[in-house]
């Protein structure tokens, strides 16, 4: 059953939420908030994906599908990141963003 | 009555995410950040459910709510930062990024309420289980059995990496 | 074959042996570069004499007059289809007769240096820089254009300093060096400007075209002035300052004196017979345009050259070191040349004074050569330069006393001998021309036969010193050269110069004025007499004279103060006024642009380096800013 709830309103909403997603990745400091505003961010695109389809094109999955595969790849990515987070943790001690740069400044 | 039914829900939710993803980015403790993302999580699943998808709103509670964050939460405690608290924002990219992500935001919007959206004019797919399967395995016209199996290869190679990448070297 | 062809020969084979002595001689023993310097300088001076007897008495003359051949020409840099400057062989009465004067001085120094540069070190420098010079004067004196004549000049300007600079190792060879480029260089200057204007004018540098009467009616007329003078004078003075420069004329004369460091048959070859007397071919070479354009021009080259050697045979009365005598003997008589260059009228008679000043040059060569190379003999006998520290000198040096008393005797101006004719033809023109310069000239060539007196008695007669070690006569080599120039000092005297060189080019007959000869004879002998009385043997007058005269000996002695003023005026004034603050121009301002532009360079790169942090929030700062610009820029700029 279509929504009555405009579009725009849906676009509105993700567009605040990846905008918000990069402004908390570019001024977080920790290692794991920074996956945590990546994650804002897929998610943001993940719910423009599955709107459009549902209003706009009601005659087939294409938007659905296209963002099951985007919440896997973010599992996958997820999982990558915390091992890497996990291994950085392990030679520096710390997850601080700044203090893992080993290049001069 | 479902109209506004409708809207109120839909402002619920929109609300929820949009409240607790400034949380997300803004807290100071890393376990709250963690759990306003959940928030966040869990209120598009209900988005979904409302649009009547309720499969995707299903795979968005258990792999994401459920996989995802319970990851970031186990890797917090691994790295025992749950004692750092007050992580503060660096200063310097602040008003930037602020300005920025506002600008970015100010232009989307202003492009998405000027913009016409046409909608086509198919008809209807009814968004049951059988039917999302039978496109999910199919591998003719509108067939996702090829990404699916490729998603498949790339869950194996993520999980090797990472259990590579985390062990520890003897 | 016709002779005039191998005219390029002359300057051919010295510049060959230039670069096969000053590259290889290293390789053979000294000894014989002496050789080969000589072999080539030989070959010039038998090639010399068979242009001159060629040109002179076989085929120069046509219709009485003799004809400038151009033996040689070839286009080196074309500016305009008339301003071309070009090299050539010039053949024409004064440039042959320079040819003999140059080749057999050369010739003769040639000879005498490998026995007087014995043993020395830089041997086979010294007979590079020989050929070299021989080259310069001889492209000098052939040059068929003007700016030929001055790349040449240049060229022994660079020789000169070479050779004088010999003896590298002594501070005081290296300063007379310096000096010696510098004055004649900031003549040059001049000699430049002259070149330019004159040129300018007339549209070409060609010396033929300027000297002749269709040259000559452009210049005059070329209706520009400066300052009162028109633009033709200012040439001609300017075209003098090189000159002066060259020939060392007051007030340009301070290196003459000071080149004396050099080794004794460089002061015979460069400053006694040849370099120095570029200025005076040079007047001479332009001399048609000097006496048409404005008469006062010569004029006052007349007043300068008498000024100058009166000048300098007053200090020459006064200096005890032969070398610096024979110097200001050489200013003196350089300055008679160019007194009669500056009286002189043009056209057959009234060319005397231009033909006699040319009948000078060549006899003052060939005794002034012989005088330097007989100081050299004596310095070489006794290891000092001194008058004080000579004396006796007769009984060791036997054909040094000779040949050296017979040069005195010539330039003294006694009758029989070279300089007697050449003189007394100076004279002759000056008396006719303006009686001031001819009594000064007449009191000068009494002063010249009184100091060059006073230093052959003092030298050769005078005290009996005891030696530390017997002085030994020179060996052969030096000898032969001696006697060969005391033999054409006299005989030289004996050419009927007139018949040869003339301003317009016709041959004429001149004769001994004897109203004039008598009183020259009586001033010389006075000078002798003089000298005899003073010197010949030991005695207290000249002490007492010098005591008397006090004040003004010293500063006659000191050369009337002129290097001090010279050194007073550039340390003072143009170091401190003029160098300093274009050094800090050049130090702070120009070096300061170019290290303010690097300094800007690796300011700019220190802060873009920023860019590359290696931070990841400030490269997803970066991108997004990035792409919110662009994605503003192409919703609404391209596509409203």
């Amino acid at each position: 059953m279509n929504t009555l709830v405009p579009l725009s309103f849906f676009l509105i909403v993700s567009t605040i939420m990846f905008f918000v997603g990069i402004w908390g990745f570019i001024i977080r400091r920790n290692l794991i908030t920074i996956l945590m505003s990546v994650e804002l961010i897929l998610n943001a695109v993940n719910l423009n994906f599955v709107v459009f389809n549902r209003i706009l094109f009601p005659g087939h999955f294409q938007g659905m599908f296209f963002s099951l595969f985007i919440v896997a790849i973010a599992a996958a990515e997820a999982s990558v990141a915390i091992a890497i987070i996990i291994n950085i943790y392990r030679r520096f001690s710390t997850i601080e963003v700044d203090n893992v740069s080993e290049m001069k400044n | 009555m479902g109209l506004t039914t409708n809207i109120w829900m839909f402002l619920l939710f929109s609300a929820i995410i949009i409240v607790f993803s400034f949380f997300t980015i803004f807290s100071r403790r890393i376990l709250r950040a963690a759990v306003s993302l959940l928030f966040v999580l869990v209120s598009t699943a209900g988005l979904y459910f409302m649009m009547d998808y309720q499969f995707m709103a299903g795979v968005q509670l258990t792999l994401y709510a459920g996989g995802i964050v319970v990851l970031i939460i186990f890797s917090i405690l691994l790295t025992s930062t749950i004692n750092q608290k007050f992580e503060k924002p660096s200063s310097k990219y602040l008003i930037l990024g602020g300005i920025t992500a506002v600008f970015g935001a100010g232009i989307s919007i202003y492009t998405i309420l000027n913009h016409p959206f046409s909608t086509s004019t198919e008809s209807e797919i009814p968004s049951t289980m059988k039917e999302i399967g039978v496109q999910l395995l199919n591998t003719g016209v509108n067939g996702y059995a090829l990404p699916f199996e490729v998603i498949s290869i790339l869950l194996l190679a993520a999980m090797i990496a990472a259990i590579v990448i985390a062990k520890k070297i003897i | 074959m016709n002779i005039y062809s191998l005219s390029p020969l002359v300057l051919l084979i010295p510049v060959i042996m230039f670069l096969f002595i000053g590259l290889l001689g290293m390789r053979f023993k000294p000894v014989v570069s002496g050789i080969l310097g000589s072999l080539g300088l030989g070959i010039v001076f038998i090639l010399s004499l068979l242009i001159a007897y060629q040109y002179f008495f076989i085929d120069g003359l046509t219709d009485g007059i003799y004809q400038p051949i151009i033996a040689a020409n070839y286009q080196w840099l074309q500016f305009t289809d008339t301003l071309i400057i070009s090299m050539g062989v010039l053949l024409d009465p004064i440039s042959v007769m320079m040819l003999i004067v140059i080749s057999t001085v050369s010739l003769m120094v040639h000879i005498y240096s490998i026995g007087y540069m014995h043993g020395e070190k830089g041997f086979e420098r010294f007979f590079a820089f020989l050929s070299l010079f021989s080259f310069s004067m001889l492209g000098l004196v052939l040059a068929t254009n003007i700016f030929q004549m001055y790349i040449f000049w240049e060229l022994v300007g660079v020789s000169s300093f070479l050779l004088i600079g010999f003896y590298y190792q002594k501070p005081s060879a290296v300063a007379a060096s310096k000096k010696a480029f510098i004055v004649t260089r900031f003549a040059d200057l001049g000699f430049l400007a002259g070149i330019l204007i004159l040129s300018y004018i007339n549209g070409t540098f060609d010396f033929l075209t300027l000297t002749s009467p269709e040259g000559i009616e452009i210049t005059k007329h070329s209706g520009l002035t400066f300052l009162g003078f028109s633009a033709a004078t200012w040439a001609m003075m300017l075209i003098f300052m090189g000159g002066a420069g060259k020939s060392a004329m007051f007030p340009l004369h301070i290196w003459l004196p000071d080149a004396m460091e050099g080794p004794t048959p460089v002061s015979a070859l460069i400053h006694a017979a040849t370099m120095v007397v570029a200025g005076v071919y040079l007047v001479a070479r332009m001399f048609p345009v000097y006496y048409f354009t404005n008469p006062n021009t010569l004029n006052a080259i007349a007043y300068i050259g008498g000024f100058t050697s009166l000048f300098a045979a007053v200090i020459a009365c006064t200096q005890y070191d032969i070398k610096r005598i024979l110097a200001f003997s050489t200013l003196s008589q350089i300055g008679y040349m160019i007194l009669a260059l500056g009286v002189s009228g043009y056209g057959g008679e009234h060319g005397l004074g231009y033909m006699s000043s040319m009948f000078h040059l060549f006899t003052h060569a060939m005794f002034k050569a012989l005088l330097f190379l007989g100081a050299g003999a004596i310095i070489h006998a006794v290891h000092s330069n001194v008058m004080n520290e000579m004396g006796g000198l007769r009984k060791y040096l036997p054909v040094t006393h000779l040949t050296f008393l017979i040069a005195c005797i010539t330039i003294a101006g006694v009758p029989g001998f070279s300089a007697f004719f050449s003189k007394d033809e100076i004279l002759t023109a000056a008396f006719h021309h303006d009686k001031i310069l001819f009594y000064v000239e007449l009191f000068v060539a009494g002063l010249t036969a009184f100091y060059m007196f006073r230093l052959y008695f003092v030298v050769f007669w005078g005290e009996d010193r005891h030696y530390h070690h017997k002085p030994h006569e020179a060996p052969l080599t030096m000898s032969i050269p001696l006697i060969f120039l005391a033999i054409a000092s006299v005989l030289a005297g004996y050419i009927h110069f007139g018949n040869f060189v003339s301003s317009d080019r016709m041959p004429f007959h001149s004769e001994i004025q004897w109203n004039i000869a008598s009183q020259s004879i009586i001033v010389g002998v006075i000078g002798i007499v003089i000298a005899f009385l003073l010197y010949r043997k030991v005695n207290n007058v000249p002490d007492h004279l010098v005591k008397a005269l006090g004040g003004f000996h010293k500063t006659v002695f000191h050369k009337f103060y002129i290097d001090e003023i010279y050194l007073f005026v550039t340390k003072k004034i143009i170091f401190n006024y003029i160098s300093r603050p274009v050094a800090w121009f050049d130090r702070h301002i120009v070096d300061g642009t170019m290290n303010g532009i690097a300094w800007i360079t690796e300011y700019t790169s220190y802060r873009i380096k920023g860019f590359q942090s290696g931070q990841l929030q400030q490269y997803a700062l970066v991108f997004v800013s990035g792409a919110v610009f662009l994605a503003l820029i192409f919703l609404y700029y391209f596509f409203g």
